[in-house]
């Protein structure tokens, strides 16, 4: 298991180069530079001017040598200033700001889960009657309607028609409810839509008709011989999942006004920032790579029949 | 549609035997005929094929062009003459609405046709060849999946600009990975079966054995796939203009009109609401309709 971990952990080294080559490679491929004014129309810059930002900012260079001057700064976690934010650099911007994202994420991804499993083994325990059914349509929803149109219904209902929560902001519990809520209904209704699935097939087997002979109660069976199984294919679900509540944040930061890593990323590309695109794009590989990882090795753990 | 049966249906005919139309059902009335009681799957049915009809005849169901002001009355809610209200140069919410409907479903089945163009020859070669081909093409499929999909999308799209041609290209460039993978999948299994290796003795080439014979087998998935796809496509779309990089204005497009909306939400709730719902309803028909699809072509898995 261990080697198994060290193993995954250095083919991350290959997969990250890639990303870095292949966003590297579109930014330069597309037209557009970031020397080009950003309003729309306006004058570009003087040629001489041009020249001495291309030159300060080793946009000058050839391109493989950029590549190479950005890969040996990386390595020691320099980034460079960001192209919007002249002042800032990208490691400062980042490292105040994906904590903001990654706590939200986790707490709808925490939610994601609970919810997720309650109403699943509510619908398998329950099948083809009142909680299935409402499981199954929250699913549906959550999984279907992009969460920024949730958010607008959310909105609506529980900060104009009852004024619960505050429409946005951060730094209250109270603004974090809206937001968690928002980014989870989604993975939650995939994770109650898979846990169903798996209860379903696990009540039916054989150790569950043996555990109910013995004479088990019900809470036990469910609990202690059921879920544990059932856990298993779910568990696979969570590593690509948490990727998906941290990307699909922005969204949710955007609306719910969220101080979180969302803005950037999208500010950054649409303003041509390359090293800020080059660090966020990075920081969501890392990210992604190790959650798999992880995810990985709990299965292991879980399910005793899988060995690495 | 009709060829996904080829290899099991017609051994029960005798070869040359007209078959009589009211016997033999084939897997594929079989599937056509699970999906009619499929009574969610037909209501989402009906919504697209709504939809469709509002994109194709919005020229003549708006009452208004989408590009028309009225400055006399700007962000108006809902009235006789604006059914949606205003928007915030005074242009009518309604026929925004209307030709909105045009950009999703234009995206949706746009951006799947490239899809599938592009992720069902890569896949079936790599599943058929084998080799190093197959090697280096998966090694460059777990590549793009390595990238978070939509940040993807993101950045092309950014890079490109905004417009519909670039929707297409930015969709097209990441969603054939997923249906390259399938038709690859599909073709392993399928390229071991005994009347692939018939029709091989027989002296079919390779183009006519891929397609004829490998691709109609593989083929139930693909169609999965591509109803998954389409409302998956729309929901890029939706984000994108929501951002801001997805359709140029003036064309209208609900993702851009709730990314503006939702600004205004206390003072003007109509701006954002009709578009929220139209994208909720949108996606949901086409989740109960591709559900159906696939239960209906893939009875065991339910």
């Amino acid at each position: 298991m261990f080697h198994y971990a060290i193993r995954r952990l250095l083919w991350l080294v290959p997969t990250l180069l890639a990303m870095a080559l292949v966003t590297f490679v579109i930014m330069h491929a597309t037209p557009g530079s970031p020397l080009d004014p950003v309003a729309e129309g306006a004058n570009p810059l003087s040629p001489e001017a041009q020249k001495n930002l291309a030159e300060h900012y080793g946009l000058d260079k050839p391109l493989y040598q950029q590549f190479g001057i950005f890969l040996w700064k990386a390595l020691h976690f320099d980034f460079g200033n960001s192209f919007v934010y002249k002042s800032r650099t990208v490691a400062e911007i980042i490292t105040t700001t994906f904590p903001i994202s990654l706590f939200l994420g986790t707490m709808a991804f925490a939610l994601a889960v609970v919810g997720g499993l309650t109403f699943g083994i509510l619908a398998a325990t329950y099948q083809n009657r009142g909680w299935d059914y409402v499981s199954v349509s929250l699913a549906t929803v959550g999984v279907a309607i992009p969460n920024f149109v949730l958010a607008v219904f959310l909105i609506i209902l529980f900060s104009f028609v009852i004024p619960l929560f505050p429409t946005g902001g951060w730094g209250h519990w109270r603004n974090w409810v809206l937001p968690t809520v928002t980014l989870a209904l989604g993975p939650m209704g995939i994770v109650a839509r898979f846990t169903r699935a798996s209860m379903l097939e696990v009540i039916r087997a054989d150790y569950t008709r043996t555990a109910r002979a013995k004479g088990l109660g019900e809470r036990a069976i469910i609990f202690r011989h059921a879920l544990k199984n059932a856990f298993i294919p779910i568990v696979t679900l969570l590593g690509p999942m948490f990727a998906a509540v941290g990307t699909g944040s922005f969204f949710v930061e955007a609306i719910f006004r969220v101080p979180g890593m969302g803005k950037f990323f999208v500010e950054s590309m649409t303003g041509r920032d390359y090293p800020m695109i080059m660090a966020v794009v990075l920081t969501y590989g890392v990210f992604l790579a190790i959650m798999n990882l992880a995810v990985d090795l709990a299965y292991g753990l879980i399910d005793p029949r899988i060995r690495y | 549609m009709a060829s996904v049966s080829s290899p099991t249906a017609t051994s029960a005919v005798p070869l040359g035997a007209a078959r009589p139309r009211e016997q033999g059902t084939s897997l594929t009335r079989d599937a056509l005929r699970r999906l009619r009681r499929n009574r969610l799957a037909m209501a989402g049915l009906t919504v697209v094929v709504f939809l469709a009809l509002l994109a194709i005849f919005a020229d003549f169901l708006a009452p208004y062009p989408y590009t028309k002001t009225n400055f006399g009355r700007l962000i108006e809610g809902p009235s006789r003459d604006y059914p949606f209200g205003t928007d915030l140069i005074g242009r009518d919410m309604f026929s925004r609405m209307i030709f909105g409907a045009r950009v999703s479903m234009l995206v949706g089945l746009g951006a799947q046709i490239i899809v599938v163009s592009i992720g069902v020859p890569i896949g079936a070669l790599s599943g058929y060849l084998g080799g190093r081909t197959d090697l280096l093409l998966t090694r460059f499929i777990d590549v793009m999946y390595a990238f978070p999909r939509l940040l993807f999308v993101i950045l092309v799209m950014s890079m490109l600009g905004a417009g519909l041609v670039n929707i297409f290209i930015a969709i097209g460039l990441t969603g054939w990975v997923g249906i390259a993978r399938q038709t690859r999948a599909q073709v392993l299994a399928i390229k071991e079966k005994e009347f692939v290796d018939g029709a091989r003795a027989l002296g079919a080439g390779f183009v006519r054995l891929l397609w004829r014979h490998v691709l109609p087998n593989a083929l139930t998935p693909i169609v999965v796939a591509v109803t998954f796809g389409i409302p998956e496509a729309i929901f890029t779309e939706a984000a994108l203009s929501f951002i801001g990089v997805g359709i140029n204005p003036p064309t209208p497009s609900w993702g851009q009109m709730v990314g503006e909306g939702q600004q205004y939400l206390r003072s003007a709730w109509h701006l954002c609401v009709f578009p929220a719902i139209a994208i909720a309803v949108t996606m949901l028909a086409f989740t109960f309709f591709g559900d159906g699809v696939r239960d209906a072509l893939d009875p065991k898995q339910n």
